[in-house]
């Protein structure tokens, strides 16, 4: 039930402001669903997948998306969450807490200025 | 030199990405909106295409890792995909800065709630647990655990 709330919440957010729905999905399934933080940040890239998707082709058959830049930004990305993911792996869960409430903090401040 | 800067901020997003578990589009759409020069709409769309390699090379990794609850992500992209309609709705009716606004006080209050049950089960696995224990953080030094808190993870969060 907490999932389907969260996958919700997700897509209502990420539709609305383009934010994503990771930044809501990793602290939903943290304090409402009481995932860990490495299983909470894993599943969350997981879920996004689907989105992700279903919003390209959506947006691709309106001609919106710009496939050489998509290129451009997402293979050295791919490289990169490759990366993330082992240090992700090397690093205690409260301090993976800690670095996503400030990057949270860094949105909210984000969204109203 | 914009195609340097664009692989480089690419690279630096998947990190990120894959460190916290979201796609990379927070650091997408500024840097085609500001860096390639794409109108907000199309910079959206491009961000998420561009969020699949992330999201695809990320959950391999993390499945190997065996972190991947596959059930629980497979419930949340598929609502998801339907609060997305929701959303959108809601865009249409609701004037954009007073949602902006709210989304904003409910991102910061999440922040604070997800630092304080971080602090909050530090302390309480220090206390319960004990020096024995703590050998699987292997990574942390265990006085860390409790002051290196919030100013150090920020300065991680800002490249």
């Amino acid at each position: 039930m907490a999932l389907v709330l969260i996958g919700l919440v997700a897509g209502f957010f990420s539709a609305l402001f383009g934010v994503g729905g990771g930044i809501v999905v990793v602290p939903l399934l943290i304090l409402l669903a009481g995932f860990d933080e490495r299983p909470a940040m894993a599943t969350s890239l997981a879920s996004i997948g689907l989105i992700a998707a279903v919003g390209t082709v959506s947006y691709a058959v309106r001609g919106d998306v710009h496939y050489g830049y998509a290129l451009l930004l997402g293979l050295p990305a791919a490289v990169g969450a490759i990366a993330g993911t082992a240090l992700q792996q090397r690093t205690a869960g409260p301090m993976l807490s800690y670095g996503f409430a400030a990057l949270l903090a860094a949105v909210g401040i984000w969204l109203l200025v | 030199m914009e195609i340097v800067a664009a692989i480089v901020i690419g690279l630096l997003a998947g990190t990120f990405g894959g460190l916290f578990g979201i796609g990379g589009g927070l650091i997408f759409v500024p840097t085609l909106v500001l860096l390639l020069d794409l109108g907000q709409v199309d910079a959206e769309a491009t961000s998420l295409l561009a969020i699949l390699p992330v999201v695809v090379a990320g959950t391999w990794r993390q499945h190997l890792y065996g972190n991947v609850r596959w059930r629980a992500a497979a419930i949340i992209g598929t609502v998801a995909v339907a609060g997305v309609e929701l959303g959108v709705l809601t865009a249409n009716a609701l004037p954009e800065t007073t949602l902006r606004r709210l989304f904003a006080i409910l991102v910061l209050f999440v922040a604070a709630q997800l630092a304080w049950r971080a602090h909050s089960t530090t302390h309480e696995r220090g206390s319960r647990r004990g020096r024995s224990r703590r050998t699987p953080s292997r990574s942390v030094r265990p006085a860390a655990e409790t002051d290196a808190g919030e100013p150090r993870a920020g300065d991680r969060s800002r490249p």
